[in-house]
């Protein structure tokens, strides 16, 4: 089992499962709703050219958010 | 109070007849029904056809299937007070009977994050007073996402009312490598579930069938609602009924949304809870936040739960597919390189067409307005009713007409965009810049619009879910040089610039010049903003990248002939108005008989006002007669360079040919004999254009779209009042300097 990282730090390309969410504040509650759970799977597609934000695949769509609420969702990588 | 089933089967006794727009439909269940948690109660015959709300997810094309089931049958207008497209249509069945049905704004979920989203979710609960709460639902899912937008759908059917669920873009299902077993779906929801492809009008007539049923059967929707937070759920939707006067099951679905709605976006039009329902809300919140509950994203999980057992059962992975046509072309168009060019090109492209394209259609307009104007001299006897009619009423409306062509290629280019999906990809690309000024990338667009025209900018800032950000995207846009200015400064070059006396490029620059002078004016306004008025969190940039799709012309069709309509109602009938007072102003008082048209001018009120304003414009270097010019275009921006033609008396044609109006301003003195133009006056004059607020469409535009004459004004004020700063600094730096 890999150890946990931020989404922010996860390679392009890799894979992942959502450890843990913040709980508060109307950007996560989004995420929530949009899908991105503790326990859901996802891909981190790309990044945008300038480096921010981030393109995730989940539950078998393409979603993006910035690095700054990515810094505060704790992710398990998968194994590669 | 431990575990709390909701089931919408359980009490659909209690629910009161809704009555909508003075009839009524009959809400009855035999009371047999009311033992049996796991009864399907049948509605009884409706009185009258029944009004159905079409809800789902953004990009799901919801659009496309009401455009399919309505035609144009179509009634588009604005909920009252908020800037959301209001779209009612009437589908008929296949017996002939007509359909209501109100096209709701697109919503992720019904915890509102945005207008739209408020609206729907609003209508849905019957709060809004100038949309009666729909019998029915349909609510449209994209089969190839089911999971995400099933959320959507498990909120919806909270509300105990008959749902049609349209499973829609069935023929992109193999492709995705997918597989819905549609009768393990239907028997799990236990409602109807149409196939459906919007796009080529497959299943229409199913879905039409199962609209015209009678006997809609209610959702087997039972879930769990976790236990820390249930009895919260019972008490507010005790309140809710009591206090809110909510029927029973609609207060139910209520209550739980109460939990995920943070309640930040409040709608004009939508009544507020009472004040015995937010004390509850309120207690229970400071309650759980002390004992560390996470009751949202309990809730959400709850949700998810049952959606993944649902789609665990129906959706079936049909096998491995390699990377999707999407994936592929956003290799490419996100791609650090090559995205930047494939962004330049489609600007190009964009600005190409509107500059080009659009010229035929408006020269020939020009020349229809021109021989009408011209037709009306002739056939009517000389005097004041048809000075009215050929300078103000002729000329105003063609003024308005004039814009239509561009402004319809813009919005046939913002659809585009939106329907293919680049726009998600331009917003996505250019976040990160947008975010140096504090707005996101879906201000992009918007502001890029509004280099070809404020108006579809504005009009565009509605996909903007933050009520500040969008505010300031409408505050900065008009500082963005807009096609309306080009004749200014083309004007002003030549004047600037005696023929061949430098090279093109100069000009070219200085053009460039004034373009990057609005853009940085608009960037450096709009970090102020962020700072200072409208100081925000900083925006999220939480968005669904959606496959592309190729367009339905049709579609867009529809909605660029919609969205002109609006124009023409909007800014249309203020422009004529204003056109026929300003055309007053010049005409009144009358000059004595003989003078020339330069006479009657200074003689008139308008001429009055210029010299009023003299001592206003001095210290820029403008003179009486260039106050009137400016005051003229106060209506729009090129109307300018006719009123300069006629304050100088020069009759100006409409082939764009500046050449003696340039002489003739060259030829302009002040009174002691000094040159008016100088290169730095006609310098001066086009950076007031570039910061001036002047034009009127768009500032009815703004009054509509951010409902408040407060903004509009302070938005004309704090641009005028730029204009007349920074043009005073230019040209009193510029005289001390001795030029």
């Amino acid at each position: 089992m890999a150890a946990p990282v931020k989404l922010s730090e996860l390679p392009v390309g890799s894979r992942a499962v959502v450890r843990e969410f913040p709980k508060a504040g109307a950007a996560f509650l989004r995420l929530r709703e949009m899908g991105l759970l503790a326990g859901t799977p996802f891909t981190l597609v790309r990044a945008a050219p300038l480096g921010d934000p981030l393109e995730i695949q989940v539950r078998g769509y393409h979603l993006t958010l910035r690095k700054s609420e990515a810094a505060e969702i704790v992710v398990e990588p998968a194994a590669p | 109070m431990s575990d709390d089933p909701i089931t919408s089967a359980a009490s659909p006794r209690s629910d009161r007849p809704v009555s909508v727009g003075g009839g009524s439909l009959d809400v009855r269940t035999s009371s047999s029904d009311m033992a049996g948690a796991t009864a399907t109660p049948r509605l009884a015959a409706p009185a009258r056809p029944p009004v159905y709300a079409l809800v789902g997810n953004p990009n799901c094309g919801k659009s496309t299937l009401f455009n399919a089931l309505t035609g144009l049958k179509q009634k588009v207008g604005n909920y009252p007070g908020v800037t959301v497209e209001r779209k009612v249509g009437t589908a008929y069945s296949q017996h002939g009977q007509p359909i209501q049905i109100i096209d709701l704004p697109g919503a992720y979920s019904l915890a509102a994050r945005s207008p739209d989203e408020a609206v729907t979710r609003d209508v849905l609960l019957g709060r809004r007073a100038d949309t009666p709460q729909p019998d029915r639902i349909i609510c449209i899912v994209d089969a190839t996402n089911l999971e995400r937008n099933l959320y959507l759908v498990h909120q919806v059917l909270d509300l105990g009312k008959p749902v049609v669920v349209v499973l829609n873009m069935m023929d992109l299902l193999a492709q995705a490598g997918l597989q819905i077993r549609l009768a393990r779906l239907q028997h799990a929801l236990g409602i109807p579930v149409i196939p459906c492809e919007a796009v080529n009008g497959k299943g229409l007539i199913e879905l039409k069938l199962a609209l015209s049923r009678q006997d809609l059967p209610l959702a087997r929707h039972a879930w769990d609602v976790p236990a820390p937070i249930a009895p919260a759920i019972a008490e507010l939707q005790a309140s809710l009924h009591q206090n809110d006067g909510r029927p029973p099951l609609v207060a139910r679905a209520e209550a739980l949304l109460l939990l995920t709605d943070l309640d930040a976006v409040r709608v004009a039009g939508s009544s507020p809870l009472s004040v015995r329902t937010t004390e509850i809300l309120q207690n229970w919140k400071k309650r759980w936040e002390g004992e560390g509950i996470d009751w949202a994203g309990a809730l959400v999980n709850s949700r998810y739960e049952v959606i993944g057992r649902l789609c665990a059962e129906a959706v079936q992975q049909a096998g491995a597919t390699g990377p999707s046509a999407s994936d592929r072309i956003d290799a490419v168009v996100t791609h650090p390189v090559w995205g930047w060019l494939v962004l330049g090109v489609t600007m190009a492209a964009l600005f190409l067409s509107i500059f080009t394209l659009a010229q035929y259609p408006m020269d020939w307009i020009d020349g229809r307005v021109t021989a009408l104007a011209e037709w009306l001299r002739g056939a009517m006897p000389a005097g004041d009713l048809r000075a009215l009619l050929t300078d103000g009423v002729i000329s105003g409306a063609g003024r308005v007409v004039e814009f239509l062509p561009q402004i319809l290629i813009l919005y046939f280019f913002i659809g585009l965009l939106e329907d293919t999906g680049y726009m998600a990809r331009a917003a996505f690309i250019m976040d990160r810049v947008m975010s140096r000024v504090g707005l996101n990338g879906k201000s992009f667009i918007p502001l890029l619009s509004s280099y070809a025209c404020a108006i579809p900018g504005i009009m565009a800032t509605r996909t903007i879910e933050d009520r500040k950000d969008r505010l300031i995207t409408i505050l900065v846009a008009p500082l963005m040089s807009c096609s309306a200015r080009l004749p200014v400064y083309l004007l002003m070059i030549a004047a600037l610039f005696p023929a061949g006396s430098v090279p093109v490029l100069t000009k070219v620059g200085l053009m460039m010049g004034m373009y990057a002078l609005g853009t940085a004016a608009a960037f450096g306004f709009a970090w102020l903003f962020k700072r200072t008025l409208l100081k925000g969190e900083t925006p999220v940039m939480i968005m669904e990248l959606p496959p592309y799709r190729w367009p339905s012309l049709r579609s867009l069709a529809l909605r660029m002939l919609e969205r002109a309509g609006l124009f023409l109602r909007r800014a249309g009938t203020i422009i004529l108005g204003v056109s026929i007072v300003l055309w007053f102003l010049t005409a009144y008082p009358k000059a004595s008989a003989g003078m020339p048209p330069e006479q009657q001018i200074a003689h008139s009120f308008a001429g009055k006002v210029g010299r009023a304003l003299e001592p206003v414009l001095r210290p820029l270097g403008f003179d009486w007669r260039i106050g009137i010019a400016i005051v003229s275009s106060f209506v729009a921006r090129e109307v300018f360079v006719s009123a300069t033609g006629v304050v100088f008396g020069v009759q100006t044609d409409s082939g764009g040919n500046l050449l003696p109006l340039r002489d003739a301003l060259q030829r302009a003195v002040w009174p002691d004999g000094r040159a008016l133009f100088t290169p730095l006056v006609c310098l001066n004059l086009m950076i007031y254009f570039v910061l001036a607020m002047q034009c009127l469409s768009t500032t009815a535009v703004v009054r509509r779209e951010t409902n408040s004459w407060g903004w509009t004004l302070f938005q004309q004020v704090y641009l005028s009042a730029t204009a007349w700063l920074v043009a005073f600094a230019v040209y009193q730096t510029g005289r001390a300097l001795g030029f």
